[in-house]
């Protein structure tokens, strides 16, 4: 490690056809992270992986890794590995196969191929599968290979292209603490491509929030959540999102403003003495709390959590109040007013 | 309850049945039993006005193995099968990668590879035809133009054979191509992308990844020409007629002049059963053997 970043990307662009590909993408990532790029589907968070990983190359800007310009370097050359959403594993190899292709492509010698290979094979739990077909294994396995293939090389940087979207709910919580434990473990740079919130917020350092091809925020998961940078990234970020009330409906802010509160800032109060009347909208029943969904003119995404079961009918108004110190405001053009 | 099962099970098999019928029927009747009959006419002797049809035991096998025209035709039917389906496969696959990387006019390209597959095979004979006439053909013009000496690739033994060949290789193999194209369509783009992560160049990733991908497309078109070397005389009739001088004999041609040029019914069918026999061992050791080592998805 020499300090300086280990990946930058320097107003990076690419477009198709004219068409928006991705705009303006300055990053700089740090040896031994865990950086997630977060977004909805179309956002240009695979196209920055991919222009990343050498699959395409960029029409404006640098990339550099670990100080080496490698903007218009070939995937080979850049000393990354890369982990695709359908895995990508050679369906006619066997696991042993896939796992050591790119040793062999590289021509490792046969000994230290077996030894790293044997590694891989337990750090990702796939020891006796050796010699299995992908067809012949379930899902999560296949994941585990895809895995053991990125990391049996050694290369410090690893690209993950949405790994987990194609695993159940269940198996996709334990994945994730597997993944972010490896990373750690092997002290490996890794750039996480998903559109899950959850994951980015639970495995990553540094958080990058992309929208139609344009870093909206990049900070860490507490920036994201506590200090969002637009009124996007505050509707994107959360389960559930920020509230966004229009100033107007509310006494004692100025006007043309943007507030936001997250649920767990709002209270319901007594009748009349509350800052805000709605009607409730839904209630779900989460386990530990209960969801209450309201609905107010001027209003987007507004709800509070009641502890336990405490279901309410729809149709019903309520009065709520929010803690005043905990509101964010947006200006106009929904960004962050700073200094409050 | 058993007997509910029971009653349930019937019913499917009966669906089963009916569901295989119409195949059954037409197979039975085009197939199956015209094969059965060649066999059993083939163990008797010819019918002519004063000798009625006798049963003569394998006499029309023993008359073949002891015919030289049949072992020339077996020998040019060896070589034919031995030069068309390799080099027909060699040129289908070469031409399907082609075709399937991103090149421009790749629709043009597709279309031209597989005119010559939508040309009946007379046609294309006749075209051929042209091409081979000595003085007057192109390939005679293009050869003047270097000062080669006229060459009459169809009426000479050396070369006969040889130009049928030819015709029938231009004829298969953009056929061929298009199950290769279609199998190439199948293999993920992102195997590419992480062969290429891994720095694996273009010919390891066509040697280690396509090829054997393409395994089971292969096996079938290695069937499919080897079928096509028996069954495929239609040029012969339009370009050589099987010689000069046998040189360019197949053995369908050969059954063909046996049944329908010298009226002798037996040996024709005799010579079908050898062909049968020979197809049918040589499809079994394709598919038992190839088929093991063959990934299917």
């Amino acid at each position: 490690m020499n300090g300086g970043p280990f990946v930058i990307l320097k107003d990076v662009a690419k477009r198709w056809n004219g068409q928006l590909g991705v705009e303006d993408i300055s990053l700089e990532i740090e040896e031994g992270s865990f950086v997630a790029l977060l977004g909805p589907s179309g956002c240009g968070k695979s196209t920055s992986l991919r222009l990343l990983a050498g699959l395409e190359i960029p029409d404006e800007g640098q990339i550099l890794i670990d100080s080496r310009d490698v903007t218009t370097s070939a995937a080979s050359d850049r000393n990354l590995s890369m982990v695709f959403q359908s895995y990508a594993l050679f369906p006619h190899l066997s696991v042993a196969e896939n796992v050591i292709f790119g040793l062999k492509v590289r021509r490792v010698p046969k000994a230290e191929r077996a030894e790293k290979m044997k590694r891989a094979l337990e750090i990702t739990g796939l020891t006796g599968l050796e010699s299995r077909k992908p067809g012949e294994l379930s899902g999560g396995q296949r994941q585990r290979v895809a895995l053991a293939r990125a990391i049996v090389a050694g290369q410090r940087l690893c690209l993950m292209d949405e790994p987990l979207s194609n695993l159940d709910a269940k198996l996709r919580n334990s994945v994730r603490k597997d993944i972010k434990k490896l990373q750690r473990d092997l002290g490996i740079t890794v750039v996480y491509v998903t559109h899950d919130q959850t994951e980015a917020m639970s495995m990553a350092d540094k958080i990058v929030l992309m929208k139609d091809g344009r870093i909206q925020q990049v900070g860490t998961p507490d920036d994201l959540y506590n200090r969002p940078a637009n009124t996007f990234v505050a509707e994107f970020v959360g389960a559930p999102p920020m509230a966004l009330i229009q100033s107007s409906v509310l006494a004692g802010f100025d006007k043309d403003l943007t507030l936001g509160v997250r649920a767990e800032h709002a209270t319901i109060v007594e009748k009349g003495k509350g800052q805000l009347t709605c009607t409730v909208s839904e209630a779900e029943f989460l386990g530990s709390e209960t969801l209450i969904g309201l609905s107010h003119e001027g209003t987007t995404g507004l709800s509070v959590l009641q502890p336990g079961l405490s279901l309410m009918d729809e149709g019903v108004t309520v009065d709520i109040a929010f803690d005043t110190a905990k509101l964010h405001k947006f200006n106009q053009e929904g960004d962050r007013i700073t200094g409050m | 309850m058993s007997k509910h099962v029971n009653l349930e099970r019937r019913r499917q098999a009966i669906y089963g049945w009916l569901l295989l019928s119409p195949a059954a029927v037409l197979l039975s009747l085009f197939a199956f039993y015209p094969s059965i009959a060649t066999f059993i006419s083939s163990l008797f002797s010819k019918k002519t006005r004063r000798k009625p049809s006798e049963f003569i035991e394998l006499e029309n096998y023993t008359d073949l193995f002891a015919d030289p025209t049949f072992w020339i035709v077996v020998k040019n039917n060896l070589f034919y099968a031995a030069i068309t389906i390799p080099v027909s496969i060699a040129i289908a696959l070469a031409m399907a990668l082609w075709a399937n990387s991103k090149i421009p006019a790749r629709g043009f390209v597709r279309t031209a590879y597989f005119t010559p597959t939508v040309l009946p095979m007379i046609a294309a004979a006749n075209l051929w035809l042209f091409f081979y006439t000595p003085g007057l053909g192109v390939l005679d013009q293009i050869g003047s133009l270097f000062g080669l000496p006229s060459v009459n690739w169809l009426g000479q033994p050396e070369t006969a054979l040889w130009a049928v060949i030819i015709v029938t290789i231009w004829k298969e193999a953009g056929f061929f191509m298009i199950f290769y194209l279609a199998a190439l369509q199948t293999i993920p783009e992102d195997l590419k992308e992480a062969a290429d992560i891994e720095g694996c160049s273009r010919w390891t990733y066509t040697r280690r990844i396509v090829l054997p991908l393409l395994m089971p497309t292969t096996l079938f078109i290695m069937v499919n020409a080897m079928i096509n070397s028996v069954k495929l005389i239609d040029h012969l009739f339009i370009l050589t007629k099987g010689g000069p001088s046998d040189a360019s004999k197949l053995i369908l041609y050969y059954i063909w002049e046996m049944a329908f040029a010298f009226f002798d019914a037996p040996h024709a069918a005799a010579m079908t059963i050898l062909v049968l026999a020979v197809l049918c061992i040589v499809a079994a050791i394709q598919f038992f053997y190839l088929d093991r080592r063959t990934h299917y998805q």
